[in-house]
């Protein structure tokens, strides 16, 4: 029992991270981004590759970031400068990426093995107390959501970050205070895509390996874990949003761990996602188009 | 400055709706002027906004701004020298955002949306003086998010964030149509208190003959595309709500109604 708690704990966390990137595109920017599915393997691939090439784990962080970035910014462009809508910008990358993640990877599965990753390596077996081994992955596993959380509520205060929350909010307010949306939106949804490939890092690196297929479904991951989080969370004023986000990761991570333990077989995990979300939704009541309620 | 020269717009080409609102619309706007401008549903009041601002395209002819040529400049880049403020009043702010984060964001036009702090804490005191000038008590309600004020409260906001920093034209967008008339009164008041105070040359479409009258200093009435009436200085000053509702009347007969 105590390691399923483990467990879901270690994936909520990990997951949270993505889940603030498609906080950000699906709550903030209003834009349905399935390009999740193929920046979060992105990541996984660089990560894997990166790592069995004998680089230092932290850097895969850093440049998977970067790597999704840049991701999100194609994304963007494909939808702004060239006016394609923003369901189908992101399929087309979601689709293209699954070959580039594969050319990445050189192949459909990277095993790590006995390589140092962010939850092992030599500094931490230095500095972590033996008495806190079994719980050094869920540790770490939090820190690190706990650090991209800080970086982006400190981000969303920014000039910049008025920005983007504006453009979700009131893209003719942002044209009159003479900036281009365009770039606003390019911007989240590069920022975006830089947490999503973050999150695809150190997943690879908690599960010791890459594998192509693994992005399927984890924009559902995300998308069912911001409406919980925003939903259930809403009348906690005192809560940030990026806070409820990642607990409500925590939770949907609980809730597909449960139905699994009732006895679904582990290869009905994308069933139980999808089915999971579905009840979300109805529950919820999220399911109508966002309407601008404030409006 | 502001000409319109020889502006030509079409709706639905093409097609059997197709349909000519401008045909050589010539419009010039000297700077200082506090233009109202009135006409029916359909004369192309909204549409002269909208090409001004960019928000449309025109099918020919020039606009120039200050002596510049901005026919081909886009709409956002436009609104450096522009403030709008729109008929509905949820279209100047951000409902999501605070007031305090709202007044933030419109003191920062012009400049860099950058890495720095969103609010200036310095700035903070300032704020809270423009907004106590509105008299609505916003200035105590600085952390409410602006979609919990109401439409009136709202629009004496977007009118002040659209003129908090310095612009050269203001574009009114019937900015009072959808508020009661006590507030409307009090929008329109403070309207006039804010193009004298920065002098600033001002484009007012209204449905309200009585503002049309009572200000600005130049009024047009459009029809169908065209200037009907154009009226500046002491005839302007001399004009009656009755004077105009007398053409509005001769323009609905000529059309049959």
């Amino acid at each position: 029992m105590g390691g399923i708690i483990i467990g879901v704990l270690e994936q909520g966390f990990i997951y949270g991270i993505m889940a603030l990137g498609v906080y950000i595109t699906y709550k903030i920017l209003d834009f349905p981004d399935l390009t999740t599915d193929g920046s979060f393997p992105a990541g996984a691939a660089l990560t894997a590759v990166m790592i069995t090439s004998g680089f230092n784990p932290y850097l895969t962080l850093i440049v998977s970031f970067i790597f999704g970035m840049f991701i999100g910014a194609l994304t963007g462009i494909i939808h702004v400068k060239f006016k394609v809508r923003d369901l189908l910008s992101g399929i087309i990358m979601m689709t293209a990426l699954y070959s580039i993640n594969l050319r990445i990877a050189g192949k459909a599965n990277v095993p790590l093995f006995s390589q140092e990753t962010v939850f092992d390596n030599g500094f931490l077996s230095g500095i972590m107390p033996e008495s806190l081994a079994s719980y050094q992955t869920v540790i770490i596993a939090f820190i690190l959501t706990v650090i991209a959380k800080i970086l982006l509520d400190a981000y969303l205060k920014t000039k910049s970050g008025f920005l983007l929350r504006a453009v979700g909010d009131n893209e003719t307010l942002v044209t009159s205070l003479a900036k281009d949306i365009g770039i606003v939106k390019i911007t989240g949804l590069a920022i975006a895509n830089g947490l999503i490939a973050l999150s695809g890092s150190i997943m690879c690196q908690q599960q010791r390996f890459f594998d192509a297929s693994m992005g399927t479904g984890t924009v559902v991951i995300g998308l069912a874990s911001v409406i919980i989080g925003t939903n259930v969370f809403k009348n906690l004023t005192l809560m940030k949003a990026t806070t409820a986000v990642i607990i409500g990761s925590v939770v949907y991570k609980g809730c597909v761990a449960f139905a699994i333990g009732c006895g679904m077989s582990s290869t009905d995990l994308k069933l139980v996602t999808a089915a999971l979300f579905l009840i979300i939704l109805i529950v919820t009541m999220d399911r109508k188009k966002k309407v601008k309620k404030n409006a | 400055m502001l000409e319109l020269k020889g502006i030509d717009k079409y709706y639905n080409i093409g097609t059997i709706n197709e349909m000519c609102l401008f045909d050589g619309f010539d419009l010039t706007i000297d700077d200082g002027q506090f233009v109202s401008v009135v006409g029916s549903n359909g004369s192309g009041k909204t549409s002269m906004l909208n090409i001004i601002c960019g928000s449309i395209d025109t099918d020919g002819g020039r606009i120039v701004m200050n002596g510049q040529d901005i026919t081909n400049k886009k709409e956002f880049k436009r609104y450096d020298d522009i403030g709008r403020v729109y008929q509905d009043p949820s279209m100047g702010t951000c409902p999501a955002m605070t007031i305090l984060e709202n007044m933030a964001i419109a003191d920062n036009k012009g400049k860099s949306y950058n890495l720095r702090l969103g609010i200036q804490k310095s700035r903070i005191d300032y704020y809270k003086e423009l907004l106590s000038r509105l008299n609505l008590g916003l200035e105590d309600k600085l952390h409410v998010k602006v979609g919990a004020l109401s439409g009136g409260q709202r629009q004496a906001m977007s009118l002040l964030m659209a003129t908090m920093t310095p612009i050269k034209f203001l574009i009114l967008d019937e900015h009072t149509a959808a508020l009661d008339p006590k507030t409307a009164d009090i929008i329109m008041e403070l309207t006039d208190a804010v193009v004298k105070e920065k002098k600033l040359t001002t484009v007012m479409v209204t449905h309200n003959l009585r503002y049309a009258v009572e200000y600005g200093n130049r009024l047009i009435m459009m029809h169908k595309g065209n200037i009907v009436l154009d009226k500046a200085g002491n005839e302007k000053k001399n004009i009656k709500v009755d004077d105009i509702l007398d053409i509005f009347n001769e323009i609905s007969i000529e059309c049959g109604n």
